[in-house]
């Protein structure tokens, strides 16, 4: 074999997948996984481990795989992540473990997070899951939200012997997980359930349908229901619009709808009750991973989709393997373009978007070179559906409604960066309500630094 | 299949042809739950998000009273369902609470308030009437609804109303006409006066009614009822103009000043899902409960 290259890993036929909803990549087998794990040369100082918000011990897991020890592998991982079959799927490693690799310098990196993915999957498939704690100290803790950050705090704090509840707005625990991430990349009932189920099996408690700021208020639980500590991993959910005229329009939708329609709704199972509007001409605005994947279930629900992102390729923050993946898929891209106006029928429906054409000017805070309109290039391009992908921000309703909790400009809670401690005695946050949209593996972590300083801080308390 | 739900339906009335009226056990909206405010109710595994608002509460005992009409797939399921049957999925309170509620009491009490309930409208309605007569102040009511037999929750209303005025459209119970009919009446020829509207029902009758208060100078709150998928804000399935501004109706109302929302987008919003089926539906049953030939739904 050629140690320089990776060993290719299996996918549903571009041709065949576009039809359906089923994954599209399909995984190494036992023997696959061992070749490729056998590629990692077991650095020393592994950079990769510096490089994974978690810090996964990366070399110690691929070892077990060589040795084929797949269990051993996964009690490895177990130690420092709670959701791996999620995150070998949907963390953007090549900005993150596989970036560092020593292998990434003269030829591919090791597959880290398709390896991390191949022993979670095995683990599920043969029963194997974490094992609860042998001692409950019978101190409560409320997580709030059910996505990535407060799953990953809700475990490890059940883990110290915490009588963990987590409280979820939705109807089914996940955030993100379920509503946002389609099931092509993120399968639900096979992947993230059982994911969950395994946090249950730690003894975390999971309340479904409770608003917080609504049903219930983090200073009711505290002072009502004997919560000691809370941590608030809610997210960003609330999603921007562009403010342009038409944008009301029927057809028009946020990609937060589209996707939760089709993903935690399953308006694509026609034995679900929920309708989704499919559309002919789809045009999805923005160039995120949110936006490829409304696009790539817009494809699937049969539409003609274009990609409409007013920087240029270079600059698509979408991962390198979501954005091949939606060309491979058909999905057309018009880069340096910028909607003007929603252009609407007699019975209010959309039938076209005016653009405008971009240049890219100087760069800015961010480091990237800002989108400017080039003078009288405005057309018409004709579409019947718009999906407006355009980033999220953080809901109002838990800091509007808790007594001494402060948040910025931009509604993010403000926290101290080693804690997550918020301005509220025995409060703490993680995940993007802290810092905006952002990845799940970051919320991850940051959901892990708040258990550490969570039980830190009770342990304090109770000296 | 829905004995292993947790929302237990503990009482059911059939106030109209296709109107129910449910208690649900559901101890944590009961206990925050205003006037004003919604839920979400999702019937099983399978089921939709429905939106519905809250008719009354019992804290003590953790109730949520809710009425529905029986208009689509989601409904009509829902209204085969019994007591002792439960519903998988019941979330909120959801929406701010009435304006009234929230405003200082010594300037509501300087202040004539006229509710006026359209249809099923009038669910909605009732816990703010009976919350402001508790609160000792007297608001009058207008019940308005197609005839007699759709005329619903009055004994309840009457209760807590100052004064209560039905007006039917074939004019078999009360006054002949519509609501904007009876306002007209008692501002124009009987001389009353209002400071606050309050009017609660299908789309186009609180577009009607706003259309005459601001003839007629009368500050007027309507309850928003757009299509809904979370209600907690993260979609703007249910967004709105209102003044020059997007407005979410789950997050920052359901009640908007209807002086400045645009309800004609609104209604064409509100037509968004209607496949040919279910327009056909609608033009058969909720055609009947509407008060204008203009209404959006009516056409084609």
């Amino acid at each position: 074999m050629d140690k320089l290259k990776r060993v290719p890993i299996k996918e549903q036929d571009p041709s065949v997948r576009v039809n359906n909803f089923d994954e599209v990549c399909l995984g190494y087998t036992l023997d696959e996984a061992k070749e490729e794990a056998s590629r990692c040369i077991q650095c020393k100082n592994p950079r990769c481990v510096e490089g994974c918000p978690v810090s996964i011990n990366i070399p110690g897991f691929i070892n077990e795989i060589v040795k084929g020890d797949i269990e051993e592998a996964f009690n490895v991982i177990s130690k420092y992540s709670a959701l791996p079959a999620i995150c070998g799927r949907v963390c953007p490693q090549e900005t993150q473990c596989e970036e560092r690799c020593i292998r990434g310098i003269k030829g591919e990196a090791v597959a880290i997070g398709k390896l991390e993915r191949f022993v979670a999957d095995w683990a599920r498939e043969n029963n194997i899951a974490p094992k609860p704690p042998k001692e409950k100290n019978g101190i409560k803790v409320a997580v709030i939200g059910s996505g990535p950050a407060g799953l990953t705090c809700a475990k490890d704090l059940a883990e110290l012997g915490y009588d963990v509840t987590v409280f979820e707005a939705l109807h089914e625990p996940g955030g993100v997980l379920v509503y946002g991430i389609p099931e092509f990349r993120l399968p639900k009932e096979e992947v993230v359930k059982p994911e969950i189920e395994n946090l249950r099996a730690l003894g975390v408690k999971i309340e479904t349908n409770v608003i917080i700021g609504k049903s219930v208020t983090i200073d009711e639980l505290m002072e009502e229901e004997g919560f000691e500590a809370v941590f608030i991993g809610s997210g960003a959910g609330l999603p921007n619009f562009m403010g342009i005229p038409g944008e009301n329009a029927n057809g028009v939708f946020s990609a937060n709808e589209y996707l939760t329609r089709s993903n935690l709704m399953k308006a694509f199972d026609s034995n679900y009750d929920t309708p989704i509007i499919t559309g002919k001409k789809v045009a999805v605005v923005g160039g995120g991973n949110v936006a490829m994947d409304a696009a790539r279930t817009a494809l699937r629900l049969g539409a003609d989709v274009t990609i409409v992102y007013r920087r240029s390729e270079k600059e698509l923050p979408a991962r390198v393997e979501e954005v091949h993946h939606a060309k491979e898929e058909g999905i057309h891209f018009m880069f340096l373009t910028n909607p003007k106006e929603i252009l609407v029928d007699e019975n209010g429906w959309v039938k076209g978007m005016r653009c405008v054409k971009m240049e890219l000017g100087e760069e800015d805070q961010s480091g990237r070179r800002r989108p400017v309109e080039v003078e009288n290039s405005d057309f018409i391009i004709e579409v019947d559906t718009v999906i407006m992908s355009l980033g999220t921000r953080p809901n109002p309703l838990i800091s509007s409604t808790t007594h001494g909790l402060e948040t910025n400009r931009r509604g993010c809670i403000i926290v101290d960066e080693e804690t997550g401690q918020t301005s509220r005695e025995g409060v703490f946050a993680g995940g993007d309500a802290v810092t905006g949209s952002a990845t799940v593996i970051q919320a991850m972590g940051a959901g892990k630094k708040a258990a550490k300083a969570i039980h830190e801080y009770l342990l304090a308390k109770k000296r | 299949m829905s004995k292993d739900y947790t929302y237990v339906i503990t009482r059911k009335e059939k106030l109209a042809e296709s109107i129910y009226l449910m208690d649900i056990k559901a101890p944590r909206v009961a206990a925050h739950c205003y006037p004003g405010q919604f839920v979400i109710l999702k019937i099983d595994e399978k089921g939709e998000r429905i939106p519905l608002t809250i008719c009354d509460y019992d804290r003590d005992n953790g109730i949520v009273t809710i009425v529905f009409q029986a208009l689509g797939h989601s409904t009509k399921l829902m209204a085969e369902y019994e007591v002792g049957e439960a519903f998988r999925d019941f979330t909120g309170p959801l929406g701010k609470k009435s304006e009234l509620i929230d405003m200082p009491r010594e300037e509501l009490s300087k202040k004539k308030v006229l509710f006026v309930a359209g249809g099923v409208g009038a669910a909605p309605v009732y816990p703010q009437v009976k919350w402001m007569k508790e609160n000792g102040y007297e608001p009058d009511c207008i019940i308005g609804a197609r005839s007699k037999d759709f005329v619903i929750l009055e004994d309840q209303i009457r209760q807590y109303a100052n004064n209560l005025y039905i007006t039917t459209d074939d004019g078999s119970y009360g006054m002949k006409g519509n609501v904007n009919d009876a306002i007209r009446h008692l501002v124009q020829e009987k001389g009353k006066h209002y400071d606050i509207v309050v009017a609660i029902g299908p789309m186009i009758m609180m577009k009607f009614v706003s259309l005459l208060t601001k003839e007629l100078n009368i500050k007027t709150i309507v309850s928003m009822n757009p299509i809904m998928v979370d209600g907690t804000g993260m979609c703007g399935a249910c967004r709105l103009t209102v003044g020059n501004e997007i407005k979410f109706a789950c997050v920052d109302g359901p009640e908007f000043d209807g002086h400045l929302v645009n309800f004609d987008e609104a209604m064409k919003r509100l037509s968004m899902y209607k496949t040919k089926e279910g327009k056909k539906i609608l033009r058969e049953k909720e055609g009947e409960t509407h008060h204008h030939k203009d209404c959006q739904i009516h056409k084609e």
